[in-house]
């Protein structure tokens, strides 16, 4: 028996296929917790987490707040704009300040790759990723793994194709690993603007015709064109880039088979998924949604333990489930 | 009493003594509640649901109704995680009826600090409010930390912290018996997996 996820989450790659499998089943009770009346139990009761954004984030912030509250952690928002942070503080400094108010855990989105690592190395508080930058965002990662299980009901050997905006996305790096790890067959598909020069280091077949890859694949994994990130013409119209890579339900009818639809959101209907695709039968967009919350409460639990001196104390307790 | 040596464990209940105080057991509950019109039976995760499979079907072969079952599972309830870590894999918890108003039979294998009870009750508060809460196991053994006491006892022993109480049943562990073994000792014969921490939750 290990308290195995140790003291940070800050991406999927560094994770063993063993420890992803246990944040999974992990997060499988916890689904029932949010059908109860009483969506709560005390598990964490007495934590305090804070939840620092210093991006904007609704439906990450919102599952992770969720999460938190269901296990009856108690719960602060920063957000970066209206703090100090915009007052010239570094990092450390409002993590280390926050710290000496005595906090057990951060949630820290950042737009800057290595932001959860380097904070991480720097305080004693459990860090969990919540996406920094293009590198990795690792509950989204899970939480996609855990959507496509349920409805497989494995992973091993499942054909998964992570359709669009590959460059700029953490998403896609987190499910690169992830599915990798668990021993499925991933592909991408974009232009070729938008996917890293070094795609083939990532060891994914690459489709540069959608096309294809609706042929190839079970699941599509539909990554959202981020319109923010897109100063450098990447692509020349938003018109363009649905005619050629748009999840269309006539490309999707063009398949022999039925696939999986999933998309880490906020969605640009129109763009990168058209509404009948995305509000189809094929769709489980919604279940990532739901299952979020699962995942993240799984990943809040196994970490609360995660101390070394806890890991230890483990040891010496007699039995344990499994 | 002495700890029982490593290669002889002291079956306390063989098969078919297990059988009969699962009858018995079964019994008890019925008149305790007097029939079983609002009998919820509550397995706790893990042995306790399959203890509470086996009276469920016993009280049906004389009463003609199976009565309702639920599972529990008390980790996210325990009062340790602070101090020995979360366990890793928390098991289902199922309680698909309205618990206002029903009258409730918690039901676990072995009884013995009263935390896991502690527990069991503080959870199935949050799916509503019986009319009644009793407690039936199959093993009393002693040590209370809390003041928990069963209502149905299988059976009664008094042991020492340095001893443990394994109880095996034929759908987990391959056969069925209840062993006391020294603490430390590998679980059951060798033929169960790892059971739930008996000194911290039983």
């Amino acid at each position: 028996m290990t308290s195995a996820l140790g003291k940070d989450l800050l991406g999927i790659e560094p994770l063993s296929a063993d420890q992803i499998r246990l944040i999974l089943d992990t997060a499988e009770p916890f689904k029932e917790i949010s059908e109860r009346t009483i969506k709560k139990v005390p598990a964490l009761r007495g934590s305090t987490i804070v939840n620092l954004f210093f991006e904007p984030s609704t439906r990450t912030r919102v599952s992770f707040e969720f999460a938190e509250k269901r296990l009856s952690a108690d719960t602060v928002n920063v957000a970066a704009s209206g703090s100090s942070v915009s007052k010239g503080e570094t990092l450390v400094d409002t993590a280390r300040n926050l710290e000496a108010m005595r906090i057990d855990m951060v949630v820290i989105r950042h737009g800057a790759s290595g932001a959860a690592q380097f904070l991480a190395e720097r305080i004693e508080s459990n860090v969990i990723n919540a996406g920094d930058g293009t590198h990795e965002h690792p509950t989204q990662g899970l939480l996609d793994l855990l959507t496509l299980r349920d409805r497989f009901g494995r992973l091993d050997g499942l054909r998964v194709c992570i359709v669009g905006d590959v460059l700029h996305s953490r998403v896609a790096r987190s499910n690169i690993w992830g599915l990798q790890k668990m021993g499925a067959d991933v592909a991408v598909c974009g232009p070729r603007s938008l996917l890293p020069n070094a795609v083939g280091e990532f060891g994914v077949t690459v489709f540069d015709r959608v096309e294809a890859a609706i042929e190839w694949a079970q699941a599509l994994n539909v990554l959202r064109l981020q319109l923010e990130r897109m100063t450098a013409g990447y692509i020349p119209s938003l018109r363009e880039y649905n005619r050629v890579f748009g999840i269309t339900r006539e490309r999707l009818a063009q398949a022999d088979h039925e696939l999986l639809i999933l998309h880490p959101g906020p969605m640009n209907r129109g763009v990168e998924i058209d509404s009948d695709v995305a509000d189809g039968p094929c769709s489980v967009i919604l279940d990532q949604v739901t299952n979020g919350v699962a995942v993240r409460m799984a990943v809040l639990y196994l970490l609360a333990g995660g101390k070394p001196e806890l890991a230890e104390a483990a040891k010496l307790a007699p039995g344990g489930d499994r | 009493m002495s700890p029982a040596p490593d290669t002889d464990p002291g079956t306390l209940l063989d098969a078919r003594a297990m059988d009969r105080t699962l009858r018995r057991m079964a019994d008890e509950i019925v008149e305790l509640n007097d029939g079983s019109d609002a009998l919820v039976l509550v397995g706790i995760q893990r042995r306790g649901v399959q203890l509470a499979d086996r009276i469920a079907n016993l009280i049906s072969e004389r009463e003609g109704i199976v009565p309702r079952r639920g599972a529990l599972d008390i980790t996210l309830y325990r009062d340790d995680l602070q101090t020995v870590g979360p366990r890793p894999v928390v098991g289902p918890t199922n309680i698909p009826w309205a618990m206002d108003g029903a009258r409730v039979v918690i039901i676990d294998d072995v009884l013995y600090t009263g935390r896991t009870v502690r527990a069991a009750l503080d959870e199935l508060a949050d799916f509503g409010r019986p009319a009644r809460i009793a407690l039936a196991v199959l093993v009393d053994r002693g040590g209370r930390e809390l003041p928990i006491h069963a209502d149905v006892v299988g059976k009664r022993v008094e042991l020492g912290p340095d001893q443990r109480v394994d109880v095996l049943i034929a759908e987990l562990d391959g056969r069925d018996a209840v062993v006391v073994m020294p603490k430390g000792a590998p679980p059951g014969d060798g033929t169960r997996d790892v059971g739930r921490g008996r000194g911290m939750s039983a």
